[in-house]
């Protein structure tokens, strides 16, 4: 059964990544054309998971909405790790004074709720996508600064980084080819159990009106959208739920099932 | 114990400060003009003389520094400034606001406790039967679901079709209820498995052997020996799901049309009103960093070797 696990998350996250990718071809409809003679329509045949408010074909829309969800996640976990490897690498290299100062600004990311944090940067940049993005990762980065920091600090003494530094590596070079490759499968096993964090941090956000505008398909935005219908027709509401649910899911099985594999003694973030 | 918490509480100021100024430069330095988004929220046209006017009258002219020192030197006298959409003093609007999202929040804590606490020590004493199993799956599921779904669901079942508890608002003690379930139950989930993991450890501590060496009783043995130093773990872990139903709970109160912090503070984002922003975020992490240093003193408390070391 667990060696059963990693296979099956794998299987899932693919298929929906490749609904994602695929799908402008897969999508029977366009999900943005608006049809008032066929509002609210149940499952058919045309319309495998019947038809929104407007008429739209939900199905589409769910397929369209997978993309801008995977797309947004892929964005938070690329910049998450570029700015706490960056910050985390420098701090332990450097150490000292440097390091000091850039803990000091981890631990003020830190001290704030990240959802909370995340609202207010919202505030400061405006809304969008693009904004809910960057806020997500900004208030998120800090954790693996310090997990860079940690993880470089203990390698920092060790003899081979001291050879290559007596070969004339670069700091830089010594980074990329001795520290980073190292501390690759930790910062994995991290990253893949917050995946499924940042996608319902993504849903939640753009559910409160702060992501994609109205019509964009977005998972998020459709359970808004279907607010006013919800007694009459939840089902508008709970496939869209049931398709962020599915996802996270995924996401949450394939980091337990890395971190067996990579690591069986880092236990599961609280936050 | 007295020193151990002044010394806490002396240590929480310079955090306060680096993140205050921290939010102050970040909202000044984001995106656009503060002058320009002050006259738009006062509906005055954005003539080259009434934006000079606005940038003195804000102190907008003058350096970061400066302007970050006077509004420290309002907010230290508990004047957070006045919106600029609605006119009325930001500290006045948030204790309008705030006792109902720590009402929520504080709630969903209190269930977070009530059913993570004694299903995770069911399923550790059950380990590898079914209780375990089935928390296993429930906890699983239970992190992934999002928040403000759940509390559709919960309001299409309890409100909608069996009329237990009210859909909307904030009337009687039952109304909090749907949403607070909505927004505990992540971190019930997470708790259900720390107290799991934490109550399998202490089983395996040599001293409880030597307890059921010497014969005492099931219930002491649960009670005393387990349970006492199982709870030492969870209890720390209460003060990150402190920051995670705050959170939540913004998210689930416009579900719910719970009149709290969360659509308050989501007014002033579509507004970019920057004083509410600004005593927005100030306020809620102070709480947040109160709510951190109770946690600390109950487990310093509960755990002389914390309140020692920190002295030495």
């Amino acid at each position: 059964m667990k060696r059963l696990l990693l296979p099956l998350a794998c299987v899932i996250v693919v298929s929906l990544l490749l609904g994602a990718l695929l799908a402008p071809w897969l999508a029977p409809h366009d999900p943005t054309v608006t049809d008032l003679s066929n509002r609210l329509l149940p499952p058919s045949a045309g319309h495998w998971l019947g038809t929104d408010h407007l008429g739209r074909d939900v199905l589409s829309r769910l397929l369209w909405g997978a993309r801008a969800s995977f797309g947004a996640v892929a964005a938070i976990l690329a910049l998450v790790l570029a700015l706490g490897c960056l910050v985390g690498t420098a701090a332990g290299m450097a150490g000292g004074m440097m390091d000091a100062v850039l803990m000091r600004i981890c631990d003020a990311f830190m001290t704030v709720p990240t959802l909370v944090l995340a609202l207010f940067m919202i505030g400061a940049l405006g809304t969008g996508l693009t904004n809910v993005v960057i806020a997500i990762a900004l208030s998120h980065w800090a954790w693996y600064a310090r997990l860079v920091r940690g993880l470089t600090l203990s390698l920092r003494h060790r003899d081979h980084l001291a050879a290559a530094r007596i070969a004339g590596l670069s700091r830089f070079a010594i980074i990329r080819r001795h520290v980073l490759p190292v501390i690759a499968g930790q910062l994995a096993v991290l990253a893949s159990l917050d995946l499924g964090h940042w996608m319902l941090h993504v849903a939640g956000l753009s559910f409160l009106g702060l992501g994609l505008a109205a019509p964009a398909p977005e998972w998020g935005i459709m359970i808004n959208d279907a607010r006013p219908f919800f007694r009459t027709a939840p089902m508008l509401v709970v496939l869209p739920g049931a398709a962020i649910l599915l996802t996270v899911l995924a996401f949450n099985l394939l980091g337990d099932a890395l971190r067996d594999r990579l690591d069986p003694s880092l236990h599961s973030q609280a936050h | 114990m007295l020193a151990f918490i002044l010394r806490r509480l002396a240590s929480l100021f310079p955090l306060l400060l680096v993140v205050s100024f921290a939010f102050f430069a970040m909202l000044r330095l984001g995106r656009g003009d503060p002058a320009m988004d002050y006259l738009r929220l006062a509906q005055i046209p954005p003539t080259d003389a009434a934006l000079v006017a606005a940038r003195t009258e804000l102190g907008l002219d003058r350096p970061l520094l400066v302007q970050y020192f006077s509004w420290l030197a309002d907010a230290l006298r508990f004047d957070l400034g006045t919106s600029w959409f609605t006119r009325r003093p930001v500290a006045e609007e948030i204790l309008l606001f705030l006792p109902a999202t720590l009402q929520l929040a504080g709630t969903a804590m209190l269930l977070t406790l009530a059913i993570g606490i004694p299903l995770g020590v069911w399923a550790a004493l059950r380990r590898d039967r079914w209780p375990d199993h089935l928390t296993r799956v429930v906890a699983f599921v239970g992190v992934s679901v999002p928040n403000f779904w759940l509390g559709f669901l919960l309001v299409l079942l309890f409100a909608v079709t069996l009329g237990w508890l009210p859909a909307m608002g904030r009337e009687g003690p039952a109304s909090v209820l749907l949403p607070a379930l909505a927004t505990a139950a992540m971190s019930a989930c997470v708790m259900l498995r720390l107290v799991r993991a934490s109550v399998l450890g202490a089983l395996g501590e040599p001293h409880l052997r030597f307890a059921r060496a010497r014969g005492l009783p099931g219930r002491t043995l649960l009670g005393r020996h387990i349970l006492l130093n199982a709870m030492v773990p969870p209890l720390t872990a209460i003060g990150l799901h402190l920051g995670e139903l705050m959170g939540g709970a913004m998210v689930v109160e416009t579900v719910f049309g719970w009149p709290g912090l969360g659509r308050w503070a989501l007014l002033a984002i579509g507004n970019r009103d920057y004083p509410v922003l600004q005593g927005f975020i100030i306020v809620m992490t102070t709480v947040f960093v109160l709510c951190n240093l109770l946690v600390d003193i109950a487990y310093a408390w509960l755990d002389p070797r914390i309140r020692l070391r920190q002295a030495a």
